[in-house]
């Protein structure tokens, strides 16, 4: 998240996308003249049985910035990125590739774009599997007429860029998938294009290589300073690399701006609930976290019994409840000590009174505070001041890693 | 009235004939010369294998078979397989149709791989040129030798003629299934890349689909085997001819050894070209 303050992409626009259309069917230009163009997605279904790719999508990147697409499946987010490279004719619209028009390109220009200015990663990394690393890396080039020496110059480069150097010689198949989305982006790189694409690149790997992916992928995006466009279903993939996020419903964006826009202010319910969803932090209580205490202390224990029960316990400290469950306060070792010490037979007044509390329905977003504020465990109590459980500094950290860690499966 | 009315009758017969008199008429000269050149041809491949000596052609048998299965004993087994043959007094004649094998076999891999490569570009093509490759491969072999006949009367070349258009089905098939089996993320990668339809087919179709186009081949080879036994019929010369040959005198002896040939020949070229196309699936993993 901190990258968009450190990076700080130029003002020149490097794309643009002008109110782009894609409608997959039999006669797609009927529907752009009709009424139905602003009519929901499944009317059209239901009506011409065209499918609605793209409504109106107009966005622009500027250059060296990381724009992300965001959406579920089916949002038309794929189909978008595959417009910017015309694997799919947009059905209307235009796409300007640092001011020219590319919709209106002939094949030996288009085949021109590809080969120099954009390259593009895939979700199934779309190797070659008859061809080594190095081969492959080098096909873009091969393709494009450099010649043979130069092109694996260069491949070797890119191949060294993605920390692949010793693998040239081995076959796609024989790599981990965390290796071939390697070969995948070297592969990309190897043209030394403007503009990377990339179709949920990490979306087929672990978690764990996912995360490393993404690490490098930021690295390299400072070294390297490429214009990309990154599609992805991951919120969290969304917030972490992106300076810019563009959320797509059916085919339309539905909100457009900077992770923190996004999060803090999400445009409707679509949104929000994506941002709910991945960001637990914001919707979990602390009744979710909470534990029953290994020891709970009453008011009128003497000290000699409360050190034996804090001992046996293992515990530097204590929460103290009266007859009706309430919760008076905390006592620690040292005060027990000291009350032994001195002879005085209860820990009723030598309480320490300013515990962090909170109720059930606290978010856990809001217990970071609390937490950071006292170097005790948060009390959880109800309305009427009854002790029902303690959460520690780490089991709310607990909670939002394993959380993190399913929506990030997801 | 229950049986089929006989009023009804299309007459599909005598079109093909007429047709067939037709093609006579006016294409007799183009066939009679694409005849010569094809005998020519047979002829020429025909006489390198006859003038092969029949212990070098057991080496190379011996080495290649060795060399695609991978154990020196199969080679010595089909090496064995090819000394019976000739120890029947069989040598010549099955050279004569190995010969012949060869030459269909070419013939049809230059026709059908391109074929198949057309099929696996269009839709159309391939929806229209399916059932004409289902009646090819279903219609009794027998059948084919009377056209060939008639167009390049006995001998040799209506045999391959018969042959190709008998054998020539499994390659296109496969061909066509092979590209088409190519992944759909591999291809997209490669257009990402810039590539022209003609560099995708060279650098990636092709090369992917090449396991299944060997299947076609060795499939394509052992029914051009079958196809040249049937086809001494009309006048090949070769192992087929001697059994026919004994089914006409009841020579069950005779007709056993050039059966047993013919079996014999059949499983050294299968195991050969299998082991072929295995090893490039293989290769692939």
């Amino acid at each position: 998240m901190q990258n968009g303050q450190e990076r700080s992409p130029g003002n020149e626009v490097c794309l643009e996308v002008k109110s782009l259309w894609k409608i997959f069917g039999p006669k797609p230009e009927e529907i752009l003249r009709s009424e139905l163009r602003r009519a929901p997605k499944k009317e059209i279904l239901d009506q011409t049985g065209c499918v609605l790719g793209l409504r109106d999508v107009s966005f622009s990147v500027r250059k060296g910035e990381f724009f992300m697409l965001m959406g579920l499946s089916g949002s038309g987010k794929s189909t978008c990125i595959r417009c910017l490279l015309r694997l799919i004719e947009p059905t209307a619209g235009s796409i300007l590739v640092e001011g020219e028009d590319i919709c209106g390109y002939d094949k030996p220009k288009l085949m021109h774009l590809r080969r120099h200015t954009i390259g593009m990663v895939f979700q199934h990394f779309g190797l070659f599997p008859h061809y080594s690393v190095a081969d492959n890396v080098a096909y873009g080039l091969k393709v494009g007429g450099t010649p043979k020496e130069e092109r694996y110059e260069r491949a070797l480069k890119a191949i060294e860029t993605v920390g692949l150097k010793g693998w040239e010689d081995y076959l796609p198949g024989s790599l981990s998938g965390g290796m071939q989305q390697r070969v995948g982006i070297a592969r990309a790189l190897a043209k030394d294009p403007e503009i990377l694409l990339m179709d949920e690149p990490f979306s087929g790997l672990d978690p764990l290589i996912r995360r490393e992916m993404q690490d490098e992928l930021v690295e390299l995006q400072d070294k390297l300073q490429k214009t990309i466009i990154f599609v992805t279903h991951d919120l969290h993939e969304a917030l972490k690399l992106g300076d810019r996020i563009a959320i797509m419903r059916d085919g339309e964006i539905i909100q457009l701006g900077t992770p923190e826009d996004v999060i803090t202010s999400p445009a409707d319910d679509y949104v929000r609930d994506f941002v709910q969803d991945a960001t637990p932090s914001k919707v979990l209580t602390a009744d979710r976290i909470k534990e029953e205490p290994t020891l709970l202390l009453y008011e009128w224990q003497g000290p000699q019994v409360v050190r034996h029960m804090l001992r046996s316990a293992r515990r530097q400290n204590a929460f103290v409840v009266n007859k009706h469950h309430q919760l008076l306060g905390l006592v620690t070792r040292e005060i027990v000590e000291d009350l032994i010490k001195r002879g005085v037979p209860s820990i009723k007044n030598a309480l320490i009174e300013d515990v962090p509390t909170c109720t059930s329905e606290t978010i856990v977003e809001d217990l970071f505070p609390i937490a950071t504020s006292s170097h005790f465990s948060i009390a959880v109590v109800d309305g009427r001041g009854r002790f029902v459980g303690e959460i520690h500094d780490r089991t709310i950290l607990d909670s939002m890693i394993s959380d993190k860690e399913e929506t990030n499966d997801v | 009235m229950f049986n089929f009315p006989s009023q009804i009758r299309i007459p599909l017969a005598t079109w093909i004939d007429q047709l067939m008199d037709w093609v006579l008429a006016h294409w007799g000269a183009f066939f009679d010369a694409l005849g010569d050149v094809l005998l020519q041809v047979l002829l020429y491949i025909e006489k390198i294998f006859l003038w092969l000596p029949w212990f070098v052609v057991l080496i190379l048998i011996g080495v290649v078979a060795w060399r695609a299965l991978g154990r020196w004993w199969h080679g010595l087994i089909m090496a064995a397989l090819l000394f019976i043959i000739g120890a029947f007094g069989y040598w010549k004649l099955s050279m004569m149709t190995l010969a012949l094998v060869t030459s269909s076999v070419l013939i049809s891999l230059a026709i059908g791989i391109p074929t198949g490569i057309l099929m696996a570009q269009s839709d159309l093509f391939e929806s229209l040129f399916r059932p004409v490759l289902d009646a090819m491969q279903t219609m009794p072999s027998f059948v084919y030798l009377i056209p060939a006949l008639m167009l390049f009367g006995l001998g040799k070349v209506p045999a391959v003629f018969a042959t190709i258009i008998y054998a020539v089905p499994p390659v296109i098939r496969l061909t066509n299934v092979g590209i088409r089996q190519v992944s759909k993320s591999v291809l997209e990668a490669a257009e990402s890349l810039g590539s022209s339809s003609r560099q995708i087919l060279f650098n990636v179709q092709l090369p992917l689909a090449f396991p299944s186009i060997m299947v076609g081949v060795n499939q394509t080879t052992m029914m051009a085997l079958s196809m040249v036994v049937v086809a001494s019929m009309i006048g090949a010369r070769g192992l087929g001819l001697e059994v026919l040959l004994a089914i006409n005198r009841i020579e069950v002896g005779r007709g056993f050894e050039a059966g047993l040939s013919i079996v014999f020949l059949a499983i050294i070229i299968d195991r050969i070209t299998h082991a072929l196309a295995a090893k490039q699936q293989a290769a692939r993993r």
